[in-house]
């Protein structure tokens, strides 16, 4: 019965659950957003691999060049889960400065990340890849590349303006580091995301 | 806590915008979510009457119809595609911004941060946010309305392709279905908003001694439909930009190669149709469970009240809200049978169907076995509450048969599934906003609804509910298929009387809501003010002023010594304790 606890003395230490996992707030709506998050981008992938296996022929047109592009641009993705770590770090100690600067450094890394990839972008358009047709094959590859990678983007695209506004407003003085640290989670999710988009989009779609 | 730091920083509002329109008051937010619900409800119902009206008088005019549409209604008379029209918004609005926003944006903002012993929510902005992201995707939907073709004629599953290709498929299907595909998208990045926003306050702000397990049935309702709504309408929504890029982008998601239509052979290729049904059901099952579990947990906590004492069990209870919120992700296939989906997935799609008519039929068990032997007091949240178990049974039931695939193939383009989810699903959870409503209004308003008035409501509203959605379990078995506008079959012919019965019994069940309308609006400026406890309640909301102030507990912070419902209890002064009341209570045997 539900009526079993009710003599405990509820200012006896234990009665309360501890906080999940013991983190602040603003910590876990980052963690929901991040779980929501994946979830939209596991339909999309879903989608994507639902009309893939459908069309039987499927273009593969990523060559040498293109996967060096990828490669160099997950490289700097990766380098800049790198320096927001710093940054956290950093911001952790109490240096506004250098966390700062290492926010901004991340916030370049998106923007270089960005640059490479809409270069990328007007190259396969250059090519004549559209939404709805491509010189090699089944019609859809430009969809879903473009709406794959685009979803992305727009992630990068976000999480750059919010580091910048999230840094000038932490070297401001109005911000804490728990704000660094949870904007991080979001920057680390998207290159999470990446490492997905990586082989599904690029590799499996390379020439043979 | 950041929330408390952002109270210490900001005072009450004082502008009247801060204070009424652009509020961050989570029980300002609350209330606009209902008005929103209820300029939508009247909206979705009067469309209702007039599909109910064209259907058994076809060729009569409906005077100012035509105002709303010359191309869909020249002369007041209905063409079959606007009636199609009506049928989209009917559906999209009462799903979405009625049974989606009342039960549960609406109350849960109101009453759950005062039944935790919270002074908001733990992201007053993001819950603003999350009610004008919702306000901006009811615009977005109601200028379908207004759009040359008028609204699309896809229903509200806007089923691919003819939702995808354009308006060579209908009118409607240019720019209106562009905009509900909008409008819906705008709409899940609300519900994501608000529920990451429910989630983190039931976690974080609980009162000392609210232990998860003390927080009242409506609460963990809430929470729970939280945690659905987070991951059901993060499929929703690339679902609907996947469709809006089909429709403005050439890209073919949802649209086969080679189809035809009105002559013409549409330029897409590569796509699938199934694929949105997919990814709309996985969306869309939960969904359901978003719009009755609060209703659930809402009618669990008036009973109580009611019968002045427990539910069999607070824990099983709870479970199996749980387990249907779990299970509600594994049941979307349910929904397809009939969708040319391998016939071995429809097998495997049917058994956990059934099996989550299990944790359904242990709640109504636990309420009907609560209520046996109770003296329940009869007021019209109870009555509605009552009625609110009645229309579950009565619309669940059916649920059995059409969780079969040999018995659903031959029922499901049929008014027998129009009935089975307008009793289990919309008339249901109306009944849990119309209790909610009766046993909340006072505290939110300070004032005391008629009860007489109410009455009458419930009474012509629970009659008048089983004179519309029986009959159409009936029509369905004779195999009247749903979503069209005439009965062009001979065999049809003899159910017209069946559907002028119905037509009747909707334009009289429909007006009584005026009587509901005119209480809402009366008690609100002239009803009697209502006590702190009007109903010797036990849980926070009721230790604070009606209506409560601006930051509920008026800066003190409520300590919580019980579990949420000690009614009848012997030996303690009242015949009830309050939860943040230190009073000790004897252990029951």
């Amino acid at each position: 019965m539900s009526q079993a606890n009710l003599a405990v003395d509820p200012h006896a230490p234990g009665v309360m659950e501890e906080r999940p996992f013991a983190i602040p707030s603003s910590k876990l709506v980052m963690w929901l957003f991040i779980i929501s998050d994946a979830v939209t981008f596991g339909a999309i992938l879903f989608a994507y691999g639902y009309v893939r296996n459908a069309s039987p022929d499927w273009p593969t047109p990523f060559e040498g060049p293109s996967i060096w592009n990828t490669l160099l641009m997950t490289f700097i993705l990766v380098t800049s889960s790198l320096t927001v770590l710093i940054a956290v770090k950093a911001a952790q100690d109490e240096d506004r400065a250098r966390a700062f600067r290492w926010t901004i450094l991340t916030a370049v890394l998106g923007v270089m990340f960005t640059a490479l990839h809409l270069r990328e972008w007007m190259d396969l358009i250059g090519k004549g890849v559209r939404t709805f047709q491509n010189p090699w094959g089944a019609p859809m590859f430009g969809a879903t590349f473009f709406s794959i990678t685009g979803l992305h983007m727009a992630h990068v695209i976000g999480g750059v303006i919010a580091l910048i506004a999230v840094g000038l407003i932490y070297k401001a003085g109005r911000y804490s580091a728990k704000h660094i640290e949870v904007l991080s989670l979001y920057w680390h999710f998207v290159d999470l995301v990446w490492m997905f988009v990586v082989p599904l989009v690029y590799l499996m779609n390379m020439k043979r | 806590m950041s929330q408390e730091a952002a109270i210490a920083h900001h005072g009450p509002p004082t502008s009247f915008l801060r204070k009424h329109v652009f509020s961050v008051d989570h029980k300002v937010i609350g209330k606009q979510y209902f008005a929103l619900a209820i300029v939508a409800v009247f909206i979705g119902m009067i469309l209702s009457w007039l599909m109910r009206f064209h259907l058994v008088w076809p060729n009569a005019a409906l005077p100012g119809l035509q105002w709303l549409s010359k191309v869909g209604a020249p002369a007041g008379v209905m063409t079959p595609e606007y009636y199609l029209s009506l049928l989209t918004m009917h559906g999209t609005l009462m799903v979405f911004f009625v049974l989606t926003n009342a039960p549960f944006a609406a109350f849960g903002n109101y009453f759950l941060p005062i039944q935790i012993g919270a002074e908001d929510m733990a992201f007053p902005r993001f819950n603003m946010m999350s009610f004008w992201t919702t306000f901006a995707a009811f615009v977005v939907l109601m200028a379908a309305f207004f759009v040359p073709d008028g609204p699309p004629i896809s229903g509200w599953t806007a089923y691919a392709p003819l939702s995808a290709v354009g308006s060579d498929a209908g009118p409607g299907q240019g720019l209106g279905q562009t905009l509900w595909g909008l409008s819906i998208a705008i709409f899940c990045i609300a519900s994501l908003l608000g529920s990451l926003n429910f989630i983190s306050t039931t976690l974080d702000l609980r009162a000392k001694g609210m232990t998860l397990m003390r927080m009242p049935v409506s609460t963990w309702a809430w929470f729970i439909t939280s945690c659905i709504a987070l991951l059901a309408f993060a499929v929703l929504l690339p679902a609907c930009l996947l469709l809006v890029l089909d429709r403005i982008a050439g890209t073919s998601f949802f649209i086969p190669a080679g189809l035809v239509i009105s002559d013409r052979l549409q330029p897409h290729s590569g796509g699938s149709p199934l694929l949105w049904q997919h990814l709309f059901w996985f969306f869309g099952h939960p969904e359901v469970y978003i719009a009755i579990l609060p209703a659930m947990g809402i009618v669990s906590h008036i009973l109580i009240n009611s019968m002045r004492r427990p539910l069999l069990s607070h824990k099983v209870v709870i479970g199996s809200m749980m387990a249907i919120g779990f299970l509600s992700y594994m049941v979307w296939g349910h929904h397809m049978f009939v969708s040319g989906m391998n016939p071995f997935s429809a097998l495997v799609f049917s058994f956990p169907t059934l099996v989550i008519t299990i944790p359904a039929t242990v709640l109504t068990l636990i309420w009907l076995g609560s209520l046996y032997g109770s003296r329940l007091q009869i007021t019209t949240a109870s009555l509605f509450s009552l009625g609110f178990i009645s229309m579950f049974v009565s619309g669940g039931v059916s649920g059995f048969f059409l969780a079969q695939p040999s018995i659903d193939i031959y029922l499901h383009a049929t008014y027998f599934v129009v009935g089975h989810f307008h009793l289990v699903m919309g008339v249901a959870a109306i009944f849990g906003i119309f209790a909610a409503t009766y046993f909340w209004f006072p505290k939110m308003s300070g004032r005391m609804m008629n009860e007489t008035l109410g009455k009458i409501h419930f009474w012509f509203t629970f009659v008048g509910a089983y004179c519309i959605f029986m009959p159409f379990h009936y029509l369905g078995l004779a195999g009247n298929v749903r979503r069209t506008s005439s009965f062009v079959y001979d065999y049809a012919q003899p159910l017209i009387p069946v559907h002028k019965f119905i037509t009747i019994a909707a334009l009289c069940t429909g007006a009584v809501q005026f009587i509901f309308l005119i209480n809402l609006l009366y008690s609100r400026f002239k009803g009697a003010p209502a006590p702190d406890n009007p109903w010797n309640a036990t849980s926070l909301e009721w230790t604070v002023p009606s209506p409560p102030p601006w930051n509920n507990f008026g800066g003190k912070h409520p300590v919580v010594y019980h579990d949420p419902y000690q009614y009848g209890v012997e030996g303690a002064s009242g015949d009830f304790i309050m939860q943040n009341s230190p009073e000790k209570v004897p252990v029951r045997s």
